[in-house]
């Protein structure tokens, strides 16, 4: 019995975290913005149950911005991850597929995105881009593929090697063919967890880039600004401004780990023979 | 020794290849931005002309073709010259080098810190993979790679600085105090906390790295021949353990210099702490294009030198590609 | 004839794991079934099966080396004591040897000599084991990647011979193996026997454990079927007992490569009753039940048609 308990229960977290996850999306995006305008009425009020996270020094419901910021991390993590798996997609198949120079002059695209210390590709962009909130999202979505590039490559790599494959080819299976039926097929697990797994990653630049001024202007509720004027304020002991807004970022950073973890379990069960 | 000089002229020859194509992203993201950087020079409210302005372009060499203005700053930059910086008014090199200094001392603590520990926990948790002390660090660990460093930075703030008054809000040196005033131990106060935020962070990722090889190495055939042979758990981590997994773990922290500089941009916005990482937020948000390019190409030489030590050092200290094949 | 008590005796030893499949489905998956064997000094036991039959597993069985997930049921007796998890600790590397299959099963990073050494050798004995295989100083010196495979070879026997083994695991020692090496190898182990030793030899070749063993265990789907002289085999079909035996000696390329119809079952889908049923010519009703090990002609035998 207890077999049957563990995959029901795999796959009940899993609903449950995309529940969790769209409804913080679908609020944000309905949220009238009057719940986070400036109350002077209700300035530097502490957390109490009118104000779950308090309120900042103009008085806005931070539970209501910080939702909102999420909701905007969510919807940019959910573009930056479809472009950038897309593209890791086809780099990885092409790269593996067709070799040669295709392959070395991906790899080497690779290496020199890899080269970068990621923060400052993103300022790079964003600057090139006139640093708009444009900036920042083309940032995010365009350089989260190299990771993904090199575990798709190498999978699609070891499936060419198998022996079915290989018959095929003997067959008179075209590539075109071979890729659709056999090598396809056997990525798009692979590829799902990449994407759900990439979500972190652009949810965490995103933060980061916005907590560092680049991007969306001051009034604008993403997690990097609140953060950053509760740095600006650090000094008034105000803590609820830096806790709460933090804490569930990490947890849906958490949320997301765990999502792509679970799918990775089910998909590949050899992870957990212990 | 002939296998050792044509692995490093290999790597040294694919990093120099890869330094010339950042060199040219670089450039191209750069120039390709709407923002004038005669405009963010002067300022906007500024009352220059525009006669004035082209003049500074013509100087700047800004009409010149793209590739010409690519060639050239490469040349300067061959040279020792990045130009001057915008809001630093000084001479970009004499910026890095001063900035370089000053985050060195956080990055290398930190990278010291993060290393060591997590080596030693990275060990215990794969040796007892599935114990107590194992689950907590993957819990540990798993929540760390969630969290940003920034926000580790500002819980110590708020927790360490502002509610306990123990550390400084921010600054490597105390505010309005002479360079040659500036002791030791005030430098040190200055440190601690970012050095823990960026420590904090690095751990994670050698701490799972490290458990996972040793994981793997408990479950190797050769860990099974040295069950089979008498060796206790703790000889087989010892003799078998550190043996295999040192060369993965220096290996690793080598190459993750990029994470390193990633975190002290971050570190050092949150503890307003003057170094390099400081300054790249300062050069891309106000438009000073050397300043910006320059520390991207620093960046970049220091995270290929590191991947360059890594790589080094897995050569020197794999037998395999020390001594070559079979005798 | 004098009986002295068996170096190893084993009695219905059964192994299963605790596996999960896709859809993380949990299952118990047994290896080994009802499994009887022993082995006395001086002889060599050759434990002959297919791959893929577990009997790989067989050797960390009796080493007491098998992973978290296992689960080991039956009677192991070493001289009579019962094999507890303490006597297994003290026995590796000391009284039981193990000789693995390839250089694979050598730490990468250590050089040979301090690996032969081991923490249970010493430098001396090391030095002497390798003049007894004829291993040159210089090897001490060597990683394993550096060692051809007939120095391999040699210097994982002598990893065995450095404590005072008196029974010898070998563990698929001669695949890949030119005919001469393999029977070098064989040799070796001849001589340990013939020094009083007690050798247990899993292999896949009938050929070779044909011409050195003095027992050989015919194993299938993870147990015994049957315990046969080495003679036996030289003497026919009529000789053997188990009728998987006979079917096997059948399918050797000198005696006419006749295949065995079906296929061994997979752990995991193990019927009850034989083994060999499903694929048995002389198959009755009682073959579904509880089949003892019973001793005949002079060796033993899990089948109740067997005459």
């Amino acid at each position: 019995m207890r077999n049957v308990n563990r995959r029901t229960k795999t796959l009940l977290l899993i609903g449950m975290i995309c529940v969790i996850l769209l409804g913080i999306a679908a609020s944000g995006l309905v949220m009238n913005p009057e719940s986070y305008a400036p109350d002077y009425a209700a300035k530097k009020l502490p957390p109490s149950a009118a104000h779950w996270f308090g309120t900042d020094y103009l008085g806005r419901d931070m539970f209501c911005r910080t939702i909102k910021g999420l909701s905007t991390s969510i919807l940019l993590g959910t573009l930056a991850a479809g472009v950038s798996a897309v593209i890791a997609l086809v780099f990885g198949i092409l790269s593996a597929t067709v070799g040669g120079v295709i392959d070395k002059m991906i790899s080497y695209l690779v290496d020199l995105f890899m080269g970068i210390p990621h923060l400052v590709l993103l300022m790079l962009i964003s600057f090139a881009l006139g640093k708009g909130l444009k900036g920042v999202i083309i940032g995010i979505a365009l350089t989260h593929w190299p990771n993904l590039t090199r575990v798709i490559r190498a999978e699609v790599l070891q499936i060419k090697n198998m022996q079915y494959v290989k018959a095929a080819e003997r067959f008179g299976r075209t590539k075109v063919q071979i890729a659709c039926e056999h090598i396809i097929p056997h990525v798009i697990p692979q590829f799902i967890v990449g994407l759900i797994l990439l979500f972190p990653h652009a949810i965490l630049h995103e933060a980061g880039v916005t907590f560092l001024g680049f991007g969306l202007g001051v009034d604008t509720p993403a997690i990097g600004i609140i953060l950053s004027e509760a740095l600006k304020h650090i000094s008034t002991g105000m803590w609820w401004l830096v806790f709460f807004p933090g804490m569930l970022l990490v947890m849906v950073v958490m949320l997301f780990d765990k999502l792509g973890d679970d799918i990775k379990l089910l998909i590949d069960p050899m992870s957990a023979q212990e | 020794m002939m296998n050792m000089m044509k692995y490093i002229a290999g790597t040294l020859f694919r990093m120099l290849l890869l330094l010339v194509g950042v060199s040219l992203v670089s450039f191209i993201l750069v120039v390709s931005s709407p923002i004038d950087p005669v405009e963010a020079y002067v300022g906007s409210e500024s009352n220059i002309s525009q006669e004035q302005k082209d003049v500074i372009a013509e100087y700047w060499g800004l009409n010149d073709p793209p590739v010409q203005r690519y060639l050239t700053w490469i040349r300067n930059l061959l040279h020792g010259d990045m130009g001057t910086s915008i809001a630093f008014k000084k001479p970009v090199v004499q910026v890095l080098e001063e900035r370089f200094i000053t985050s060195a001392a956080l990055m290398l603590t930190a990278w010291v810190i993060s290393g060591v520990l997590g080596f030693m926990l990275g060990v215990v948790a794969g040796t007892f993979s599935d114990s107590l002390a194992d689950r907590v660090l993957k819990t540990f660990c798993f929540v760390m790679s969630s969290t940003p460093a920034f926000w580790i930075g500002l819980l110590l703030l708020v927790v360490f600085a502002v509610h306990l008054g123990w550390f400084p809000v921010g600054f490597s040196v105390p505010v309005g105090k002479a360079a040659s005033e500036v002791t030791i131990w005030e430098r040190i106060h200055h440190l601690v906390l970012p050095a823990l935020t960026l420590s904090i962070t690095g751990v994670s990722n050698i701490a799972l790295h490290t458990r996972q090889k040793m994981m793997d190495v408990m479950k190797s055939e050769y860990v099974l021949f040295a069950r089979a042979r008498g060796e206790s758990r703790w000889q087989i981590v010892k003799r078998h353990g550190l043996r295999n997994i040192a060369i993965p773990a220096i290996t690793l922290q080598f190459a993750s210099f990029s994470e390193l500089f990633g975190g002290s941009v971050l570190a050092e916005q949150v503890f307003s702490y003057p170094g390099l990482g400081n300054a790249a937020t300062i050069a891309g948000l106000k438009g000073d294009v050397p300043m910006l390019l320059g520390v991207a190409m620093f960046s970049v030489v220091f995270v290929f030198v590191g991947n360059f030590i890594a790589n080094l050092l897995y050569g020197l200290l794999n037998p395999e590609i020390r001594e070559g094949g079979r005798v | 004839m004098e009986h002295k008590e068996p170096i190893l005796d084993i009695k219905n030893l059964s192994v299963s794991f605790r596996m999960y499949e896709k859809g993380l489905e949990q299952k118990d998956l047994k290896v080994i079934s009802n499994l009887n064997i022993h082995v006395d000094e001086g002889e060599i036991l050759a434990i002959v099966g297919s791959s893929g039959s577990g009997k790989s597993l067989l050797a960390s069985t009796v080493l007491g080396i098998l992973p978290k997930n296992a689960s080991v049921t039956g009677d192991m007796r070493y001289y009579g004591q019962p094999m507890t998890i303490e006597l297994q600790q003290r026995l590796r590397g000391r009284e039981i040897a193990l000789v693995p299959q390839s250089v694979e099963y050598l730490d990468p990073l250590m050089k040979t000599g301090k690996q032969v050494v081991g923490v249970r050798g010493t430098k001396e004995k090391q030095r002497l084991a390798f003049k007894r295989y004829g291993l040159q100083r210089e090897v001490e010196e060597l990683y394993p990647f550096q060692l051809s495979g007939g120095m391999a070879r040699r210097v994982l026997v002598s990893t065995a011979v450095i404590g005072d083994a008196k029974l010898i695991v070998a563990d698929e020692p001669t695949p890949g193996m030119s005919k001469a090496m393999a029977e070098e190898a064989m040799s070796n182990f001849r001589t340990l026997a013939d020094e009083g030793k007690g050798i247990i030899l899993i292999t896949h070749d009938i050929d070779l454990a044909f011409e050195y063993a003095d027992r050989i265990a015919i194993f299938y789907a993870g147990t015994t079927v049957e315990t046969a002289l080495a003679e036996d085999f030289g003497r026919g079909p009529e000789a053997l007992r188990h009728p998987y035996s006979k079917a096997l000696w059948e399918a050797l390329p000198q005696n006419g490569f006749k295949p065995i119809p079906g296929t061994q079952p997979y752990a995991g889908s193990i019927p009850g009753g034989c083994l060999f049923a499903p694929r048995c010519l002389y198959k009755t009703e009682e073959c579904l039940g509880e089949i003892p090990m019973r001793t005949l002609r002079g060796g033993e035998v899990c089948c109740i048609h067997a005459d």
